[in-house]
């Protein structure tokens, strides 16, 4: 314990680096705690609307980019077993190790977030943004209820809009052909031809969750690799050594929340809907 | 003045029940507060620190028993309430069948009721003695509340859904009809009187309309105000719409430009659709009464507005603040929400 | 030779003692500080600030109640009024009042550390604070704000006119500073007690603090995501809440008061561990029933979180869940008798003394449990669907919030100020101001039952005639109210200049902060490292020092 004091690491107001350490552990733990109530609420909110509309927030997963989504999810996996390796170098005192890996993990960050953009943009072009002038584009699949124009919607060849980059889609082959999907009817206001009639109301709730939650998990990613950077500069600057890298382990956690995070919305929002 | 009461009226057959819960709820608060007042008093003078000198107290730790005593007893006098409060509650959320029904839409800043033969109030609900009455209600806007203290009854008043309450009405009188869910600027303002009649005086109301007694103008005034026209054309302070005294007969300028006879044709063109040639200098918030005013009472009103046309003499009700309703400009043109979220631009004041 | 535990610092002439306050009196010193003693003399300047923001939106609308006609103030500026009064006096004054002030100042001494586990989070949580309350006040300059503290959509999300973005981020941004302050209680508590001070040796304050803290954590960021909602649909045009576009008002209101009915259990658990500490001191006797105060303040914070739908009675909420929450808001209350019955049987063969810390928790003990009592009828399903939203509600919730709630942290606030400040302030112009305050408050409050009852609805700036006399009264008691507080505001600073100066342990209470330290306390708080070896509150056993 004595000699604990005059480690330089030691922060005044702790007896010792034990305590110290313990105390930033359960201080990041709650603080997670805290984000899973933050998200909590927005889970919350768009539960109580998928349940109401299902129908319509099917039609919403049909339109996000599905390819690009688990793209995103196979990297932020990645990027959290490159972050578990950071800590590991940490660990053994390796600063070369750190620096590699934390660079890594700022590099698929950073992809992901590409990807967002990408995806994003192409919601942007379509105007697939809620607000005043938000349109859903029927696909064959997904008929606005009301709108004129697709009153005969069977046999309408419009082709899907396709989000930018995306994989062969079936959607795509299908309004090419004008055919109904080879899907089960989903319970909802079919109007016989294995169209189904949605509000437009209803989907843009679905994609204004979708806009929130994703972008405030974008913001949580934008504000990890920020201290990610952050963490470099301490690392380039012999903050660290193998008794205290305190900091880096603590990103971890946060690194790996923000990853569970995506666990969770990659499903709820880009695969529930689809049959 | 007015004899100090400690209850609201006792006007349908759930307010008695309520008072009496009430009365239960008081007398368990009553005594515990006196008793703690008293225990407090007591100990305190009792055990009162008589010099600083004294040793300190001994010590207690505690006694489980008497945690378990009071800990028991007060939870079963909660159960008590609770139990009679969800029975009375189911009570006065399960409408009987035969109750009839009244159509309320709640805007701001207005009641609308329309009673089963299609007549329809504004403000104001008359209601026969003794008949189950079952109010559906649904808003035009924001969340309203339907309330009525002598009834002891409330319900929220929910844009794009339709809520219910019901009473029967044990007492005849005149009673308040309140919103209790703050829905802006004249939130106070937006209620009026429940009147309670005998089932044959409630049926002549039904049938009858302006009292046949009364000349055009006389019915054509009380119609200026039930109707709610008062509220904004006055002569105060920011009224929302112009003062109409002195304006029949009198060229009036346009918003769009150009100007206007205020003649027979004007002044029902603006009761039909008010947006379509509005004064300038006023905000687009009249409400339209097609299909709550016949055209005998259109008649009577034009009739009391000739009345006033020569004087330039305040509405008896001029003294009041006017209610802004810039969301019924929605109505008529199913607006879009603009980007900053605001539906209406307020005219500068 | 000076005694063990007497430090050089005590038999120093008094003009030349050094301790937190006056080490350094640079700006600098202060605003960078982390010092958790300043950080509570920061964030009291500023809650003292938002006080007086609500207190003069409250006077100008008890003003044009004393007649029923709106002739005073228009209706729009009314409106803004009360909703000025709701977001700063709640916000901004009583949910960091204890724990961002006494909180930060007594929970390290109690322990015996040295400072909260993470200082520079403190001084955060100021920064975030003041800068969350300026969006606030940034939105009250500019016009204000109407919707009511409660912002219920749609009304606050399409609707209304005025500032609702820059308040709503206010509460937003504030809302960081009350999570993290938590955050930092729970570790401080968790990992920085001192040697001997095992759980059931902590003063019942820290366990008061600490269920709050756990509600502050776990509540707080949902009020905070309710708040982001509300942005995103006024400034963006989703429509969550908005009925044309599929969206639903109510479903708002389970999130506001979510967060909401936790965050009343947050303003006054914290009051409720100034109680015991006080009643303990001047009843010098530990507090009857130790475990059941400390566990029951668990069980608030806990139970707290599941009975929100009680706000929701009136709202289409359906029958089956106003009963469920009806039952266990029923539930909540008993915890909550408890603790009164066991602060009244702690003068049971005590040694009671009445100086002002104890006039205001014996006010305290009578006023919330009228408070807490008319809780109970707006529990009862029935008598909510009279009650809610009316005058009943204001009064029930003053009742807990300013007799209960500021009355504590008066007593707080004078108990512990010849620690925080080495001054005593006038005790016979605070025990005057005591009962000023405790007159003027039944006469302002009191009668808003009785007008609630006859059906008054809240947020009302005219009503009818016949309730004029009951509004009149209560003005009239607001004014008295007001004079009471502004005394405080009077005698305490004049004591900071004129003041006798305080020794160590003025009340001879027990406790490390004030058997261990000096007053006010050196910046490290304790000379020797504190070891503990016996319970809280053992007054038979005398000082801790020879």
């Amino acid at each position: 314990m004595s000699d604990a004091h005059s480690s330089p690491y030691l922060a005044h107001h702790f007896d010792d680096m034990e305590q110290q350490s313990q105390a930033a552990s359960l201080g990041m733990w709650i603080f997670l705690a805290q984000e899973i109530m933050f998200f909590g609420g927005l889970f919350c909110g768009y539960a109580v609307y998928r349940l109401k509309f299902p129908e319509a927030f099917s039609a919403g997963s049909y339109s996000l980019a599905i390819g690009w989504g688990c793209f995103n999810t196979v990297v932020l996996i990645g990027s959290s077993l490159t972050m578990a390796l950071a800590v590991r170098s940490a660990q053994l005192g390796r600063k070369a190790g750190i620096i590699k890996w934390l660079v890594i993990t700022m590099f698929l960050g950073c992809v992901f977030l590409g990807v967002k953009v990408v995806e994003y943009s192409a919601k942007f072009e379509h105007n697939m943004i809620p607000g005043r002038h938000f349109e859903f584009h029927d696909d064959g699949k997904f008929v606005v209820a009301g709108h004129g124009d697709h009153s005969a919607a069977v046999g309408h060849d419009e082709p899907v809009h396709a989000e930018a980059g995306e994989p062969a889609d079936h959607h795509a082959a299908e309004a090419a052909h004008g055919e109904p999907t080879e899907h089960a009817e989903p319970a909802g206001e079919d109007n016989g031809h294995g169209i189904v009639e949605i509000n437009q109301g209803e989907v843009e709730l679905f994609v204004g969750f979708y806009f929130m939650m994703t972008g405030m998990h974008a913001l949580h990613m934008v504000i990890g690799v920020g201290l990610i950077i952050w963490l470099l500069v301490l690392t380039a600057k012999n903050r660290f050594a193998t008794e205290y890298y305190t900091p880096i382990e603590m990103f971890g956690l946060y690194w790996h929340f923000v990853d569970i995070v995506w666990i969770f919305l990659f499903p709820l929002l880009y695969l529930i809907g689809r049959h | 003045m007015n004899e100090f009461e400690l209850f609201p009226e006792a006007a349908s057959s759930f307010a008695g029940e309520v008072d009496l819960l009430y009365w239960f709820l008081t007398i368990v608060s009553v005594i515990f507060t006196v008793g703690i007042a008293l225990a407090l008093l007591y100990l305190g003078i009792r055990y009162r620190r008589k010099s600083e000198d004294e040793p300190a107290p001994e010590e207690i730790h505690g006694s489980n028993l008497l945690e378990i005593v009071w800990s028991v007893i007060p939870l079963i006098l909660a159960f008590v309430m609770f139990f009679w409060g969800a029975h009375l509650f189911f009570k006065m959320r399960t409408v009987p069948a035969d109750a009839m029904e009244i159509l309320v839409t709640g805007k701001q800043w207005m009641w609308k009721l329309q009673h089963p033969n299609g007549k329809r109030e504004i403000n104001n609900l008359h209601v026969p003695l003794g008949q189950p009455v079952k109010c559906t209600m649904t808003s035009e806007d924001v969340i309203h509340s339907f309330y009525v203290p002598e009834f002891r009854v409330k319900q929220d008043v929910l844009p794009g859904r339709y809520t219910q309450l019901w009473f029967t009405p044990t007492k005849i009188g005149t009673y308040h009809l309140f919103c209790a869910e703050f829905c802006g600027t004249e939130h106070s303002r937006m209620g009026g009187k429940v009147y309670v009649m005998t089932p044959s005086d409630y049926e002549s109301w039904l049938e009858g309309g302006a009292d046949a007694s009364l000349s055009p103008v006389e019915a054509g005034e009380l119609l200026f105000t039930s109707l709610g026209c008062a509220t904004c054309h006055h002569d105060g302070k920011n009224s929302q719409g112009p003062n109409l005294a002195g304006v029949f007969g009198t060229m009036q300028p346009l918003d769009s430009g150009g100007e206007i006879l205020a003649d027979e044709n004007y002044i029902k063109d603006s009761m039909m659709n008010p947006q379509g040639q509005i004064v300038r200098g006023y905000p687009k918030v009249m409400p339209s009464f097609k299909g709550m005013v016949t055209d005998a009472q259109i008649t009577q009103i034009i009739a009391y507005l000739k009345s006033i046309a020569g004087t330039e003499e305040a509405d008896s009700t001029t003294d009041e603040e006017t209610p802004e309703s810039p969301e019924s400009a929605l109505l008529n043109d199913a607006l879009e929400p603009d980007t900053t979220g605001q539906r209406y631009v307020r005219m500068e004041q | 030779m000076s005694a063990p535990g007497v430090t050089a610092n005590e038999v120093a002439p008094e003009e030349r003692r050094i301790h937190y306050l006056n080490w350094a009196t640079t700006v600098k010193s202060w605003l960078l500080t982390l010092d958790h003693k300043r950080i509570c003399i920061l964030y009291l300047c500023t809650i003292t600030f938002y006080f007086l923001v609500g207190a003069v939106a409250a006077t100008l609308f008890r003003i044009e109640l004393m007649t029923p006609q709106g002739d005073f103030l228009s209706a729009e500026i009314y409106n803004k009024m009360f909703t000025m009064h709701g977001v700063a006096m709640i916000f901004f004054f009583l949910v960091p009042s204890i724990p961002a002030t006494l909180g930060n100042f007594l929970i390290p001494l109690m322990i015996g550390a040295k400072d909260v586990a993470f200082p520079r989070l403190n001084l955060l949580t100021w920064y975030l604070f003041s800068i969350g309350s300026l969006f606030a006040l940034f939105a009250i300059i500019n016009g204000g704000v109407d919707t009511g503290w409660t912002f219920y959509t749609p009304y606050s999300s399409t609707y209304a006119n005025g500032h609702v973005i820059a308040a709503t981020f206010g509460v937003f941004v504030a809302g960081f500073a009350s999570i993290l302050t938590g955050l930092n209680f729970i570790v401080t508590v968790h990992k920085m007690r001192a040697p001997g001070m095992t759980w059931f040796r902590l003063p019942l304050f820290i366990w008061a603090a600490y269920a709050t803290s756990i509600i502050m954590v776990l509540g707080t960021p949902v009020i905070a995501i309710t708040m982001l909602l509300i942005i995103a649909e006024r400034g963006l045009g989703i429509g969550i809440f908005d009925p044309a576009l599929g969206g639903d008002p109510v479903l708002f209101q389970h999130l506001f008061w979510f967060y909401s009915h936790p965050a009343v259990y947050i303003m006054i658990l914290p009051g409720f561990g100034v109680i015991s500490e006080v009643i303990a001191c001047f009843c010098r006797k530990r507090v009857f029933g130790y475990e059941f105060i400390a566990f029951s303040s668990l069980a608030i914070a806990i139970i707290g979180f599941f009975v929100w739908g009680h706000h929701l009675f009136v709202s289409s909420q359906s029958v089956y869940a106003g009963l469920i929450f009806s039952f266990l808001t029923f539930f909540v209350g008993v915890p909550t008798a408890i603790k009164i019955f066991n602060w009244v049987a702690t003068l049971y063969k005590g040694s009671v003394s009445f100086e002002t810390p104890m006039l205001y928790a014996l006010g305290f003990i009578g006023l919330f449990t009228v408070g807490g009592l008319t809780g109970l009828y707006l529990s009862t399903l029935a008598i909510d669907i009279h009650l809610h939203d009316t005058y009943f509600v204001v009064a029930h919730f003053h009742y807990v919030m300013v007799g209960g709630m500021v009355l504590a942290f008066l007593s707080g606030l004078h108990f512990w100020w010849p620690k925080m400040t080495g001054r005593i302030y006038n005790e016979t112009a605070a025990k005057f101001a005591s009962v000023i305050v405790f007159i003027g408050f039944n006469l302002t409050f009191f009668p808003q039952f009785i007008v609630g009852y006859l059906g008054m609805p809240r947020r009302y700036y005219e009503y009818p005639e016949q309730w004029q006399l009951l509004q009149l009264l209560s003005s009239a008691g607001a004014s008295v109210l007001g004079f009471g507080f502004l005394m405080v505001l009077c005698y305490l600073p004049f004591s900071l200049v004129f003041g006798k100066r305080a020794g160590p342990n003025p009340w001879r209470a027990k406790g490390l902060e004030w058997e261990e330290t000096t007053s006010p306390p050196i910046a490290h708080n304790f000379v020797k490292d504190p070891i503990v070896t016996e319970e809280a509150y053992a007054y038979t056993k005398g000082s801790r020092h020879v």
